[in-house]
């Protein structure tokens, strides 16, 4: 009831303690299509759900490059976007530059935390309309952070934002505590079955998604098409390397290749002993 | 410039032309454990032995020092903006400390505007420190900034640098990078008129940083080279 007096500022309190402009522009972020993240001890992945906005246009790019250590994945007004890249990669740039050496990622977080906290403190601006999933690599190791349009910023193992990411989120939650001791490959695939969940109905293809790595002496990339297919196809064919690693794989592994052995529909799955494939299935 | 009876006083040129109070040579010099620098305590005001107990080197952070030659007050305003700098990273709290490499590259990056405004801090600078593996580097007053196993300011780049590169191994125990250093500035006594006898060695190791408090080094005069009386004319080299 009392939304709509107090929601037309972003520099004007509800009673209730809250910014309501500030909490509309998180809603944006979470209208827009998903984008996760996930790292282990040497890497970190970003995935995002690709939307074209109709079958005759190329879909919106929502991976970009920082710098050779630093990418980001964006969910929301993708426009906003691309201008807070900007400012990441002259950060990024200057750095170089003065200090000859790469910015740390948990600086340049705070650094974007700061400028969008600005926003929400200044009549005469709005809040940025877009969530961004920050994989970096520093001397500390990989990271994951988040930055919300309200100027918070927060580290994570795993995440995902933007629509239906509660899906990705649920499978991330399941999995994440085997995370850290991935490959790059098992990283990449668990990626990919979480932007699955997010998709649902649709197949998964290069054309619906996008991933990229950065890694410890590996500078960040967005998979071409090409390698991106390939990895889609290791997900749902078997693959002798998979199941070898299976069998020599953890006790959690091992657990979880059993209960799939169980409902044994295509007989070998990939990707960390997961059984996500079969419960799509099923 | 006018004839006129009244003049008109003009602002004055407050860019430095010219450095007033000076250090002379800083040494710095890679070995075994990692790097040492080494600087006489002395700031002489033109001809005049003026200041005897000149700290010109200073650490920085936890794992870098900062050894200067040049005018002393511009080195005090270096030493200022590295404090601000520290203090940033302080204050930043996410237990990130600049390297000594990065410092080096703040300073030049600091040196080099300073030029282009045609006001430069009249230093030159060396920056050591250790972090992970030993690190040297120059930077001067016009922005030249480069790494070197070991590198010396001033006189020492032509008094010094002959006997280190005799000398100098990567592998230099701690005692011989010592007696390498005292010996070159031991020589810097002997020759260069701006020098004193009253030296510090500091060093920067995987242990961390220490500099030694200064004490005065041996020197020798009675040889024939100083003395006129036991005339040396031509055994030396010299005619004079």
């Amino acid at each position: 009831m009392f939304r709509n007096q107090y929601d037309t500022d972003v520099t004007t309190w509800s009673p209730a303690g809250r910014l309501h402009q500030v909490e509309y522009a998180m809603e944006a972020v979470k209208q827009g299509s998903a984008a996760i993240g996930l790292r282990s001890k040497t890497h970190v992945v970003l995935a995002t759900v690709n939307k074209a906005s109709s079958e005759l246009s190329a879909h919106q790019k929502k991976l970009f490059k920082i710098d050779n250590h630093i990418g980001i994945a964006m969910a929301g007004l993708t426009a906003d976007g691309r201008v807070l890249s900007r400012y990441m990669r002259s950060e990024c740039i200057n750095h170089h530059f003065v200090f000859e050496s790469p910015l740390p990622v948990g600086r340049l977080v705070v650094q974007v935390a700061d400028k969008a906290q600005v926003c929400t403190q200044r009549s005469w601006k709005r809040p940025y309309g877009v969530g961004l999933l920050v994989a970096g690599l520093d001397e500390t190791g990989p990271h994951l952070y988040q930055n919300c349009p309200s100027g918070n910023y927060s580290e994570y193992q795993a995440f995902a934002i933007g629509s239906r990411s509660q899906a990705a989120k649920t499978y991330l939650e399941r999995k994440f505590e085997t995370f850290m001791e991935c490959t790059k490959e098992e990283l990449i695939r668990h990626a990919l079955f979480a932007v699955k969940e997010s998709l649902q109905e649709e197949e998964l293809s290069s054309g619906n998604c996008g991933v990229a790595v950065v890694g410890i002496d590996e500078p960040f990339v967005v998979l071409d098409p090409k390698t991106l297919q390939s990895y889609i196809e290791s997900l749902e064919t078997g693959k002798e390397e998979q199941q070898t690693m299976e069998e020599t794989g953890t006790d959690d592994r091992q657990s979880l290749q059993v209960q799939h052995e169980g409902t044994g529909s295509r007989g070998i799955s990939v990707g960390a002993g997961d059984d996500s494939p079969t419960d799509m299935e099923t | 410039m006018f004839s006129s009876a009244v003049s008109t006083t003009s602002a004055p040129n407050t860019r430095t032309s010219q450095p007033i109070v000076t250090g002379t040579t800083v040494l710095g010099i890679k070995y075994a454990d990692g790097v040492m620098l080494a600087a006489d305590t002395l700031a002489s005001y033109g001809s005049l032995a003026r200041y005897n107990d000149v700290r010109r080197i200073q650490k920085v952070g936890s794992s870098t020092l900062i050894g200067a030659s040049g005018e002393i007050s511009d080195f005090q305003s270096v030493l200022d903006i590295l404090e601000g700098m520290t203090r940033e990273d302080i204050n930043l709290d996410d237990g990130y400390t600049r390297t000594p490499a990065e410092i080096h590259g703040y300073l030049r990056s600091v040196m080099y505007q300073r030029r282009n405004k045609g006001n430069p801090l009249w230093n030159q600078l060396l920056v050591a420190g250790y972090r992970e593996k030993p690190f040297l580097g120059y930077v001067d007053l016009i922005g030249t900034a480069y790494e070197e196993n070991f590198i010396a300011t001033g006189f020492g780049a032509y008094l010094a640098i002959p006997i280190i590169r005799d000398r100098w191994r990567a592998d230099l125990s701690e005692g011989e990078a010592r007696a390498l250093v005292e010996d070159c500035l031991r020589v810097m006594y002997y020759r260069d008129c701006r020098a004193s006898n009253r030296i510090q060695i500091a060093k920067a190791t995987g242990a961390g940083v220490s500099i030694s408090e200064p004490y005065v080094i041996s020197s020798d005069w009675e040889t024939a080279n100083f003395d006129i009386r036991h005339s040396t004319r031509g055994s030396d080299g010299s005619s004079w």
